[in-house]
């Protein structure tokens, strides 16, 4: 697919290329989330979605907010667009108080910030080209350029083909792609994603989040997802927050967070993606298999993913090391992966092999000692 | 042959009965769809979670579209006398049918409208406001292109009764085929003029039908 020569076609392209421009400045604060509370008011009493959150996204990122539903991820995007209006705490988007703005200078900040749906919302009465225009009516676009956008757009997302086609002719994929290239119409500097991928099959949800990040990478364009799925945690994000009723109970790097996560519902989600529960089961029924050594689980992150620990251990200790069971998984920042040994020998072998396993920067963790 | 069939069918009033018939249904359907929709809109939209929600407004009109949806049309147009002959300046004649028309029949309309602009998914109208969309561009560009298919259908099922209130308007002086069947057919127990003005009538209605239905499927693509 040939995507970059919207890049540098004249016009209003010039924005593209500002916005990738910025992007490369990383670092800079594009959203600030400061004790941001919403509480709404319901017949049995008051309910708290978002409970004083505070967050800061760097210009550029792909920020991940990851929780079960009900934990308040969809008030607190919603917030970052002023669909929702906090009721304590202040949301800066953009340079902009998204709480206090109002009318015209609302919708003008909202045309800034693109937004995408696990539903999609298109309007299945506007075609392919005429859904994607009609954020630029909005903005008042006049239709030579608007035309002309559209065709760049359609062709950026990969839809060329399909301009003619009303949403119920395509498949969700292709109708997530609209959506993408409706929510990047007026070249926003920031793109929300509520669970833009949940409704979507696991093949296409890759295809989507490949989408997502080559957008990020090509325009800079800081991205904030809410979702429940770990694997797109895993796949895109730099930086990852964990929400439970209504709290960020912990944020950080994502591999960060994937190696030592804190609190109970981090390790639920984390497990989740590197062990299927079906692996503790089968874990366990080997210990009785193993009357003498230990069974301990490794855990790798980043560079250490790729080294040949294994070799290099059982070279240099008087230790036999057999894998029982292992899973490797790619992040957006690198390498994430667990491996199940069972290692025996002379017990301080043992120790000096598991002392050198963790100057690997390879977290050890002893789950069956059966000496 | 036809004129033994039918021996007092003067086939010249017929027509201008038919024509009288088309004019008072195709002006009031018209009004109908532009008062119908205003109200409708401002149903939907003054209702609870809405854009423009206000319990207040919301209770005046549905109250107002209650009311007059549930006053017999024949009713109806013995209370609407005082208004017509002050807006119309008589009570007889076509015109005079209008005002009691489009009154019984925007409120049923309106209902209708509001059902269907409800039918339309919350998060289209979400996505747009986070585009950055003002309201007017919300109706304008969201709700009604959204809902016309729904629109239309019950444009045309209105249509429909619109047809059968103008032969009771009729029947009270109101011309067009009812009055005629009434007057010439009924009183006069002239049953081939009866029969022909239904047969007519029958026409109107299937022709109104199948337009509503050939447009529906055309711009409907869900």
């Amino acid at each position: 697919m040939v995507h970059h020569t919207f890049l540098f076609s004249a016009g209003r392209k010039v924005f593209f290329l500002r916005s990738a421009a910025l992007g490369r400045k990383e670092g800079e604060t594009m959203i600030t989330l400061e004790h941001v509370t919403k509480i709404y008011q319901a017949a049995n009493g008051s309910v708290t979605a978002v409970d004083n959150v505070s967050l800061e996204i760097r210009e550029g990122e792909i920020f991940g907010i990851i929780g079960y539903s009900g934990a308040g991820k969809s008030t607190l995007i919603r917030l970052l667009n002023g669909l929702e209006k906090p009721t304590g705490g202040k949301v800066i988007v953009a340079g902009r108080d998204m709480g206090r703005i109002k009318g015209r200078e609302l919708r003008k900040a909202r045309q800034e910030i693109g937004m995408i749906f696990q539903h999609f919302n298109l309007l299945w009465s506007r075609t392919v080209r005429e859904n994607i225009a009609f954020p630029l009516e909005i903005a008042g676009v006049p239709k030579a350029e608007r035309q002309k956008r559209v065709d760049e757009l359609i062709e950026l997302v990969g839809l060329t083909g399909r301009e003619e086609a009303y949403p119920s002719q395509l498949s969700g994929g292709q109708k997530q792609r609209v959506g993408i290239a409706r929510a990047l119409a007026n070249n926003p500097k920031v793109l929300l994603c509520d669970e833009a991928t949940s409704a979507l099959d696991p093949q296409t949800t890759d295809a989507i989040l490949d989408l997502l990040v080559d957008i990020n990478k090509r325009l800079g364009l800081t991205i904030v997802l809410i979702t429940h799925e770990m694997h797109v945690i895993r796949k895109i994000c730099d930086r990852v927050a964990v929400m439970e009723n209504g709290k960020i109970v912990e944020q950080g790097d994502v591999l960060h967070v994937f190696r030592n996560p804190q609190q109970p519902i981090t390790k639920r989600f984390v497990k989740q993606l590197v062990e299927p529960e079906e692996t503790e089961e089968a874990i366990s029924h080997l210990f009785g298999q193993y009357p003498s050594g230990l069974i301990a689980q490794l855990t790798f992150v980043g560079a250490a993913a790729g080294q040949p620990l294994i070799s290099q251990v059982v070279r240099q200790f008087a230790v036999d090391m057999n894998i029982l069971q292992g899973k490797i998984s790619q992040t957006h920042q690198g390498a994430y992966g667990v491996l199940f040994v069972h290692i025996d020998g002379a017990a301080d072998e043992i120790a000096r092999a598991l002392d050198y396993i963790q100057s690997q920067q390879v977290a050890v963790e002893v789950i069956h000692d059966a000496r | 042959m036809l004129a033994n069939l039918l021996p007092n069918v003067q086939w010249e009033t017929m027509w201008a009965a038919t024509v009288e018939t088309l004019y008072m249904t195709g002006v009031a359907v018209a009004a109908t769809f532009v008062l119908g929709i205003v109200l409708g809109l401002l149903l939907f939209l003054t209702a609870k979670g809405n854009l423009w929600e206000n319990r207040f407004v919301n209770t005046v009109i549905a109250a107002f579209v209650n009311i007059f949806r549930s006053i017999p049309f024949i009713i109806l147009i013995i209370l609407l006398i005082p208004f017509t002959t002050w807006l119309v300046g008589t009570m007889l004649g076509a015109n005079a049918a209008l005002p009691a028309l489009v009154i019984g029949a925007a409120p049923f309309y309106a209902r209708m409208v509001e059902i269907a602009l409800r039918e339309i998914d919350k998060g289209v109208i979400e996505a747009a406001q986070a585009m950055g969309a003002s309201t007017w561009t919300i109706i304008w560009k969201v709700l009604l292109p959204e809902s016309l298919p729904a629109l239309v259908s019950g444009i045309t099922v209105t249509a429909v009764s619109l047809v059968s209130y103008t032969a009771m308007a009729g029947a009270i002086g109101a011309g067009g085929l009812g009055n005629l069947a009434y007057l010439e057919g009924f009183q006069r127990s002239h049953n081939d003029v009866t029969f022909v003005a239904t047969v007519l009538v029958l026409v109107i209605v299937f022709v109104i039908q199948l337009i509503g239905d050939v447009v529906t499927s055309k711009i409907d693509k869900r």
